[in-house]
Parts: C-alpha cells; sequence; structure tokens
C-alpha cells in the first residue's frame, strides 16, 4: 500500500515538472536504452516463441532498415505516393559506396584516396572516407530519385505505382548486366558477383591518435558495437530530419497533398515540385541507408535488390502506420527483426514442440502479405496510426479517377 | 458570370509541348523498330520466323492473362496483382491433373476429351478463386483509399505465391509434354508444330466466345454499365455486387485457360513463374490501353513479339539479359506519354 502511495506521490511530481522537460523524458530514455542495448542484451531474458533477444549484429540491420522505411514514410505516409520501387535508391545508394570505397575502379582511375580507412595507402580504385561516400550516395540517390520523379509523378494512384515498379525491376537488371554496358566493355556494377570488399566505416590513425577515435571498425575491438552505435546515430538524424520535415511548411503540403490533391492545388500548392521533393527526401534517406548497409556488409550484390525488399520495406511502413514515424520504427525494427532472426526462432520452436520439420524463413513473404492483406482490411492505419491518417482511412477520401491524367493540374 | 463568356488562352506550356513531343518521340520509335526488324528479316530470315511464330504462341498466352488485368482495372480500377498468381496456380493444378490422369504417352480422341476436361476444371478452379479472393480482400476495401486495395492485392499474390511454394516446393514443377510436336507446315525453312497451332486454336474461341459475352448479353451490357458508373448502375436495378464477382470470375477462368496452355505448351510451372508473367501481361494491357478488351489481346501479341525477337535475333540486338528492362521501359514510356494505350480506349465500353 506504501509503496503504491509513494509511486502516486512521484507521479504528482513529476507532472509538476515543466513540459519542456517531461517531452522529452520518453525518446531520452528510450534512445538511452537503444545505445546501451550491448551492454545489457545478454542479462535479458528469453521472450516465449521468439527465443532470445536479437543480436547486435542483427540490431544493425534492424537499424538501417528502420531508416529505410522512414525514407519510404515520408514518400508513401506523408504524401501518399506509393511508391513499389524504393529498392531502387537503396541499390543506388549502396552501388554509389562501392564505387567509391572499393578496389572496383582499379583498372581505370589508378589510386585515388580521400581519407581512406582500413585499406593500404596505394590500394588502386576509388577510396573516399566513408562519411563522405554517405554524403555523396545521399545526395546522388536524391538526384536519382528526382530523375525518377520528373516524368512519372504526373501520374497518379496506380499508375504511379506501377512505374515505380518498373523502375524498381529495371535497377537489379542493370546491377546485374552493368558489367560490360553497351557491350562497351565498360564495367559498372561488376554484374552478377557484385562489388566487394567495400572499405569499412572508421575514422583513420590521425583521429585515432588524437582523440582516441576508432580508427577502422573491421579491426576494432567490439567493432560490431561501433556499427551499431554509428546506425544509430544515422537512424537519430533520420529521424530528426523526417519529424523535421513534417512540421516544415513542405511537409504541410505533402499532407496536403495525400489528402486532397485539388484542393491543395487549388490553394497554392506547387504539386509537381512537392512531389518530387518528397521523392528526393525519400531517395536521400534511402542511399544513406543503403551506403552504410554496403558498408557494412562490405560488399554489394545484385540479389539484394528484389521487388520483394520493396514490398518488405512497404509493409514495416504499413504495419507500423503510414505517416507516423513512431509507428513506422516499431514496424521497421519488428518485421527486420522477423526477418533476420525472428522466422528462425519461431521456426525452430514451432519444429520442435510439434515434432514438424517446418522451414518457416522460407515462406517469409507469405507471412509479409498475410500481415499486408491483415492491416489493409482490419486496421489500414497501421498499429500507431498517426491520428490525421486514421481518420482519412476511416473517412474515406475522395479520390478522382485516373482517367484524366492529361488533366493533372500542376 | 459575364465575364466568362471569353475563353482565356491556356497559360501552361507544358501540355502544348508534350502534345508535339509525344507524337514526334513515338514516331521515331516505332520508325527505328521497323528499321530493327527488317534488318535482321534480311540478315537472317529463317531465325526471324522462327521467333515470330513464338511471339505468336506466347502472344496469345500473355493476351489471356492481360484480358483478366484489363476486365478486372475496367470495372473497379483495380490493378489485380494477384492475377498472376491464379494464372501459375491454374498451371500448377494442370501440372497435377497431367501427372495424376497418366496422360503421357496418349493420343487421339481420349487425349483431347481429357484435355477438354481438364481446361473445364482449371478455368472453374481459378474463377473459385479470383471471385474468392474479390470476396475476402477487396470487397470490404471498396470506399478506402485506392491505394489500399492495392496494398491488399500485393498482399494476396505473396499468399498465393506461398501457397504454391508450400504445395510444390521453390523447383520449378516439370509438366509432362501431352501436345503433339509434329509440324503443321513450313515457313522459310522453320517448322510450325502442332503445339503452337493449338494454343491458337483455344485462343481464339476463348477470345470470340468473350467478346459475344461482353457484347451481346445481359451480362455483358450490366458489366459495361457497372464499368462506367457504378452508383448509377445500381440505381438502374444492377446488382452492383454480383456484376464485379462475375468480372472477377471471367477473369480468373481466362487465366485458368492461361494456366492450361502454359503448363502444356512449357511444361514448367514455377511458383513465382506467375508474378513475372502477370507484370508483362500487365504491361501488355496497358500498351493496349487498359480496359480496352481488343486492346489487352493487341497488347499480348506486341509484347512477347518484343520479347521473342529480343532475346533471339543478332543484329543490334540487347539480348535476352535485358528483355525485363526493355518490358518494363515500355510500360514507363507508354503510361507516361500515352496513358491511353495504342487502342485509346479506357473501357470495356469498345467491346
Amino acid at each position: 500500500m506504501s509503496e503504491l502511495l509513494r509511486l502516486d506521490v512521484l507521479r504528482t511530481q513529476w507532472n509538476r515538472l515543466p513540459r519542456r522537460v517531461r517531452a522529452p523524458a520518453f525518446p531520452a530514455l528510450v534512445i538511452l536504452l537503444a545505445f546501451l542495448y550491448p551492454y545489457y542484451r545478454e542479462y535479458l531474458p528469453d521472450i516465449p516463441l521468439f527465443g532470445a533477444f536479437p543480436t547486435v549484429d542483427t540490431a544493425v540491420t534492424m537499424t538501417i532498415f528502420i531508416m529505410m522505411a522512414i525514407g519510404l514514410n515520408i514518400v508513401v505516409g506523408y504524401a501518399g505516393l506509393l511508391d513499389l520501387g524504393y529498392v531502387a535508391f537503396y541499390a543506388v545508394g549502396a552501388y554509389t559506396a562501392a564505387w567509391f570505397a572499393s578496389p572496383h575502379f582499379s583498372e581505370s582511375v589508378g589510386s585515388k584516396h580521400f581519407g581512406s580507412v582500413g585499406v593500404n595507402p596505394d590500394a588502386a580504385g576509388f577510396h573516399v572516407s566513408i562519411w563522405i561516400v554517405i554524403f555523396i550516395a545521399a545526395i546522388f540517390t536524391a538526384i536519382i530519385g528526382v530523375l525518377i520523379g520528373l516524368p512519372t509523378l504526373r501520374l497518379r494512384g496506380d499508375y504511379l505505382a506501377i512505374v515505380t515498379l518498373g523502375f524498381g525491376e529495371i535497377m537489379p537488371q542493370i546491377a546485374r548486366n552493368g558489367d560490360n554496358l553497351f557491350s562497351t566493355g565498360f564495367n559498372l556494377t561488376n554484374g552478377a558477383q557484385g562489388i566487394n570488399p567495400i572499405d569499412p566505416p572508421g575514422f583513420g590513425d590521425t583521429l585515432e591518435r588524437w582523440f582516441g577515435l576508432p580508427s577502422d571498425y573491421l579491426t576494432a575491438e567490439n567493432g560490431i558495437n561501433l556499427f551499431y552505435w554509428t546506425a544509430l546515430v544515422l537512424l537519430l538524424f533520420t529521424v530528426f530530419c523526417s519529424v523535421r520535415l513534417r512540421d516544415s511548411r513542405l511537409g504541410r503540403a505533402w499532407i496536403a497533398i495525400r489528402e486532397d490533391e485539388i484542393a491543395a492545388a487549388a490553394m497554392g500548392v506547387p504539386l509537381m515540385r512537392t512531389k518530387t521533393w518528397a521523392y528526393a527526401a525519400g531517395a536521400f534517406f534511402g542511399g544513406i541507408a543503403g551506403a552504410y548497409y554496403a558498408s557494412f556488409k562490405s560488399g554489394t550484390f545484385p540479389d539484394d535488390f528484389f521487388f520483394n525488399i520493396s514490398i518488405f520495406i512497404l509493409c514495416m511502413v504499413i504495419l507500423g502506420g503510414m505517416g507516423n514515424v513512431w509507428g513506422v520504427i516499431l514496424g521497421g525494427g519488428f518485421l527486420a527483426y522477423l526477418n533476420q532472426e525472428g522466422l528462425g526462432n519461431i521456426g525452430a520452436e514451432i519444429n520442435d514442440t510439434f515434432g514438424t520439420n517446418i522451414d518457416v524463413p522460407l515462406y517469409q513473404f507469405g507471412i509479409f502479405g498475410v500481415i499486408l492483406v491483415l492491416v489493409m482490411l482490419f486496421k489500414p492505419e497501421g498499429l500507431i496510426p498517426s491520428t490525421r491518417r486514421k481518420m482519412e482511412f476511416e473517412e474515406g477520401v475522395e479520390e478522382p479517377y485516373l482517367y484524366d491524367v492529361r488533366g493533372a493540374p500542376e | 458570370m459575364v465575364t466568362q463568356a471569353r475563353r482565356l488562352p491556356v497559360p501552361t506550356f507544358s501540355g502544348r509541348l508534350l502534345d508535339y513531343v509525344t507524337p514526334a518521340f513515338g514516331t521515331l520509335l516505332v520508325v527505328l523498330l521497323l528499321v530493327w526488324l527488317g534488318v535482321n528479316l534480311i540478315k537472317t530470315p529463317a531465325e526471324f520466323y522462327r521467333l515470330f511464330l513464338i511471339g505468336l504462341t506466347n502472344g496469345a498466352i500473355y493476351g489471356l492473362v492481360a484480358l483478366g488485368y484489363s476486365l478486372v482495372y475496367g470495372i473497379l480500377e483495380l490493378i489485380n496483382f494477384a492475377h498472376g498468381d491464379v494464372f501459375m496456380l491454374g498451371g500448377m493444378l494442370v501440372a497435377t491433373m497431367v501427372a495424376s490422369f497418366g496422360l503421357a504417352g496418349d493420343s487421339g480422341i481420349f487425349l483431347w476429351s481429357m484435355i477438354l476436361l481438364m481446361l473445364v476444371i482449371v478455368m472453374a478452379f481459378c474463377a473459385a478463386i479470383n471471385t474468392t479472393i474479390e470476396l475476402v480482400a477487396y470487397r470490404r476495401l471498396r470506399h478506402a483509399p485506392r491505394l489500399a486495395p492495392l496494398i491488399t492485392a500485393i498482399g494476396m499474390s505473396f499468399i498465393l505465391q506461398n501457397i504454391a511454394l508450400v504445395w510444390k516446393g521453390a523447383r520449378p514443377t516439370s509438366v509432362d509434354s501431352i501436345l503433339p510436336r509434329g509440324e503443321v507446315f513450313t515457313i522459310g525453312g522453320v517448322a510450325y508444330t502442332w503445339d503452337k497451332l493449338i494454343v491458337l486454336l483455344f485462343t481464339v474461341p476463348v477470345l470470340i466466345v468473350l467478346m459475344l459475352l461482353v457484347q451481346r448479353t445481359r451480362q455483358g451490357k450490366a458489366m459495361r454499365a457497372t464499368a462506367q458508373d457504378r452508383d448509377a448502375s445500381a440505381m438502374m436495378g444492377i446488382n452492383v455486387n454480383r456484376t464485379i464477382s462475375f468480372t472477377f470470375f471471367l477473369a480468373g477462368a481466362l487465366a485458368g485457360a492461361a494456366g492450361l496452355l502454359y503448363a502444356l505448351y512449357i511444361t514448367n510451372v514455377r511458383y513465382d513463374e506467375g508474378f513475372r508473367l502477370g507484370l508483362i501481361a500487365f504491361t501488355a494491357a496497358v500498351v493496349g490501353g487498359i480496359g480496352n478488351l481488343p486492346g489487352a489481346v493487341l497488347g499480348g501479341l506486341v509484347i512477347a513479339m518484343i520479347e521473342s525477337f529480343n532475346n533471339g535475333l543478332g543484329w543490334a540486338t540487347p539480348g535476352s539479359d535485358w528483355t525485363q528492362s526493355i518490358i518494363f521501359a515500355i510500360l514507363i514510356i507508354i503510361l507516361v506519354f500515352r496513358p491511353e494505350g495504342l487502342l485509346g480506349e479506357r473501357t470495356p465500353e469498345g467491346g
């Protein structure tokens, strides 16, 4: 009884604190817990059915996929443009990292270094510091996003979805056949073998000497933790940008377009420019995630960029709740975990209990399909809906027919 | 309202610019295509005829699948992503039936009656699946934002693929070759074989029946009315739900027929084949003008010809590595520059 009373007192005291202290307390706690995860992971108990908590390695992948989901959320959740080819941006990011931080161009460019890490100082090929590479990849991917967007964003709804799907299918094929482009012998992507090794992240010897920063994540002690923390920092940056964008003038324009394109145009929102910005912003974060993931796996292969991955990321956004960053983080983390470890654990558990022999991870995309259908049928606003999006799904949004594609206001 | 008497010129330039660019671009593409085909015909005529015959046969199958997309799109404006997978399940069922009926090595009247029986079974099977999908997954979402049923369709597609994966495994399921493969006639030194002719002999009657059904029957009239205006047709006493169900039934039956022909002609089916072929067929539907039934068949033929020629021709050909990219590039170009397709109609009204 007394304990309960004390909790009560605590709550009253807490409520007395000013709002600007209380509001960031919960996110700060989550961020702190996330950063300390490698330290307390081994003490965590097993969860029934799911088994042990994800390893730090899985956590890195989860974080990167959450980043992509947040990027896609800008396009699908904020602006309401269904993008079925998001994997194209991921691929562009990954290949940009591969071009600028690997021995791939060793024959054509000789040895060009700029803050390279973890490689011999006179190793051939482009070797640029991964931090710069991530930036280049983000910008380059955003440009590709604009290039894809400019001709196609005039189309509405499902036509746009199909066109993005087309781009999403063309990109991996370029990656696969890009080792001899147009029979000129120019090797852009190294074909089906992919490009590896890609240089690891790191800060180089000088910074290590001066500030004690790790020089190279691959050789550093507890390197996987470093990968994880860096991914978290990138994720925080993505979340911050995403939230700020949502509340900006541009973000409000996106939401206006999502709710009623014609009304938005009538209010003076420039449709094409606003949509193109949504594409560019979504692509930007896809590029960051792709470049970092390539560096983490230290390689990039055309088989990583199939249509299924686009749907996988879309599934994260939809499960979590389109338009809501926190929902997307949760949905993305959960699905990426399922994909990496969860399904395997669950499968093992099921097979142990019932004495069966089902390869559960083989059916991952069937499971994602079921999730897509169930969420859309019963909770189209997602698990953690944004209030606004929920209203749209409940009341329905009158969307004009596709017929007058030409007549779309611009 | 007086000031409205004089019509002001449209201030934007982009629309007019596009009006000049599009036909020029289109003409250029067609000319290049014709030059490419012409040169190849002169250089290797036999190869050209062979690929033409392959394209014709594949085109018939693509056309059947594309019709399903077109019918459903015409009436609901929904891209039924699961359609290709319904087709694939039909192929799987045929594979099972051919094996369990023990048809390998049979011939004559018995074989043909069994093939007809299989056709009926597989059409009913696919029609049932398609109607069920509509009932379970799309009907509830008829008033939701348009993206909702589209996403559900993608989910259904994955579910169907995984049903096939559980059923037949990840390797291609081979179908016993039961169609006669002797030659019918020879053109330019290339044999036109019976199996190719049979595909056409099955496709053409199916198409004629479909046209008559849409054009001449009450049910077809109801479909066309529903496609034009769902609310108005409901007011005229048309049972809209039943009409939509019927459309899905019809589309499924066509997918079943295509599944049978595909399984017997290609002689193997894979669980993800439906998705790949479905995308191609959808492209075909868009090329022909989505919602337009003859357009879907024309689009199927065009796409199949391009695919076949690109896979096989020698002179200035990108080759089979790029086939998929070329098909999607065509899809994108058509959608961006001529969204109404080659034949330019958007509802099944044109019939």
